[in-house]
Formats: structure tokens, C-alpha cells, sequence
């Protein structure tokens, strides 16, 4: 058996690399990937907490499980919105880098 | 047994992460993500959550990669063969190193011992979300109707190109 902690460290290793990938990458369609990774790694957290602490203190009815899966359903609709938006400023101007795309910066 | 599969997803996951972030290639990427999403679903099932590990391969693998690979895809350009990272990339490494030594810190000062690993039914979690996680649940499905609205009408290109 597995203690919690590794999951818990698996996960915060996942979300330090989607981190990193995050503020690294130029192109917003990798951007999105490292959010996803970010996301991944949250969801692992909830779902070890909810299924190693079930019942203990106010822990109950294993809802971690269930906000994982309104996780994912805000996930795929950010990936939606998020690539529409890609295909938008790649139409207008050409580019996906986001180093590039300055408009409103001053 | 337990900990011979936790340590292969566990890699599987990593490894593919860092794949991804670290890769030259956009669809390289993509795929990496794929290995590293489905280990995370592994993952799930060494945790008894059958249902999410479901839910993981249908919605990740089925799903989010497909659209991911569409929009690499639509947006190719020359770079992507060799896409490089921007200037802050050494300030992003310690950024996100500093992170994973707070909450690695974190995590192994305070975690509970002894647990053990529960399962829910599917009939429970199906009850639960009609029940207690009513008005949540409406509004999730309100979140994607509005979310897939607005993803057709920002890309759509009637009548204002340029």
C-alpha cells in the first residue's frame, strides 16, 4: 500500500513542471498543454486525499472525487474557449507565440 | 505489488511532463502528453477511482488531445518542427523548483499515516452528484454551453476578414 504522501509529492512535481511550462514556452498552444498538466496534477491530489482520508475527520461522501470531475469538466471547456481564441489571433496576425502578440502592452 | 505500478505511472507521468515542457517538436508534445495523461488515469486506478480513471481516458484521451492536435494543425507554422522557449526560461527552472521545494515541504511535514484506500460505488457518486452537488453540476453544464457559444462565435470568420 501506497502511503498518501507520494501521491501527494507526485503531484507537486507534476505541477511544478506544468509551472515551468507555463512561464517557458512561447507558443500558447503549449501553454495550454503545460495548464493541463497543472490541472492533472491537482486532480491527482484531490482524488489520493479523497480516497485515503474517507471518513477520517470531516472528510466524507467522497467529494474530492466529485470536484475532480467538475475539474475536468472546466478543463475541457477552457481547452475549448482557449483554442478558439488561438485560432482567432492566429487568422489575424499570423503567429501563436505569445511573445509576440503586444498589443496591449505599453 | 502496489508499489512496483505506482512507480512506473509515477515515472510514465513525470517523464511525459517533462516531455512535454522540454520537447522541440509541437506534436511530439502532444504525444507525450497523451502517455503522461494516461499514466495520471493509472494513477487513479491505484487509488480505487475507477470511474475517474474512465473519465480520464475519455475525456483527456478521446477528447482534449484530439482538439489539441486540431489546433497544432490549423496554426502550423515553420517553427514548429523546432519550437525554442523564451528568454526567462532559467527564471521559470528556479521559479518552479522553488515551488515543488515548498510543497514537497509541506506535504511530507504534515501528512496523515496509516490511511487506508477506500472506494466509492458508482451508484454513491452518481446520488451524490444529483443530491448534494445539485446546483454545482447545473452549473458546469451551464460553464460548457456558454464556453462551446462562445468558442463557435470567436472562431468563426464570417464576413470580417481582412
Amino acid at each position: 500500500m501506497v502511503p498518501l504522501v507520494y501521491f501527494q509529492l507526485l503531484s507537486a512535481g507534476l505541477f511544478a513542471i506544468g509551472m515551468y511550462g507555463v512561464l517557458a514556452r512561447r507558443s500558447a498552444v503549449l501553454i495550454i498543454m503545460s495548464i493541463e498538466l497543472m490541472l492533472n496534477a491537482v486532480n491527482i491530489n484531490l482524488i489520493a486525499a479523497s480516497s485515503h482520508l474517507e471518513g477520517v475527520g470531516r472528510f466524507a461522501g467522497f467529494d474530492g472525487q466529485i470536484i475532480a470531475i467538475f475539474v475536468i469538466t472546466v478543463a475541457a471547456a477552457e481547452v475549448g474557449l482557449g483554442l478558439a481564441i488561438i485560432l482567432r489571433i492566429y487568422r489575424n496576425r499570423g503567429t501563436v507565440n505569445v511573445d509576440e502578440i503586444h498589443l496591449m502592452k505599453w | 505489488m502496489s508499489w512496483f505500478l505506482f512507480t512506473i505511472l509515477a515515472v510514465l507521468t513525470l517523464g511525459g511532463g517533462l516531455g512535454v515542457v522540454l520537447t522541440r517538436n509541437v506534436v511530439h508534445a502532444a504525444l507525450l502528453l497523451l502517455v503522461s495523461l494516461m499514466a495520471v488515469a493509472g494513477i487513479y486506478l491505484i487509488l480505487l477511482a475507477e470511474f475517474l480513471a474512465l473519465v480520464q481516458v475519455l475525456i483527456y484521451g478521446g477528447a482534449i488531445i484530439i482538439v489539441l492536435l486540431f489546433a497544432i494543425m490549423l496554426t502550423r507554422s515553420d517553427e514548429y518542427p523546432r519550437i525554442g522557449d523564451n528568454r526567462q526560461w532559467p527564471l521559470a527552472a528556479v521559479a518552479a523548483l522553488a515551488l515543488l521545494g515548498v510543497l514537497s515541504a509541506a506535504f511530507w511535514i504534515r501528512s496523515p499515516q496509516d490511511t487506508q484506500i477506500q472506494s466509492p460505488a458508482f451508484a454513491d457518486l452518481g446520488n451524490s452528484l444529483f443530491t448534494r452537488w445539485a446546483i454545482p453540476f447545473e452549473v458546469a453544464s451551464l460553464v460548457l454551453l456558454v464556453a462551446l457559444i462562445g468558442a463557435i462565435i470567436i472562431a468563426q470568420s464570417k464576413g470580417e476578414e481582412r
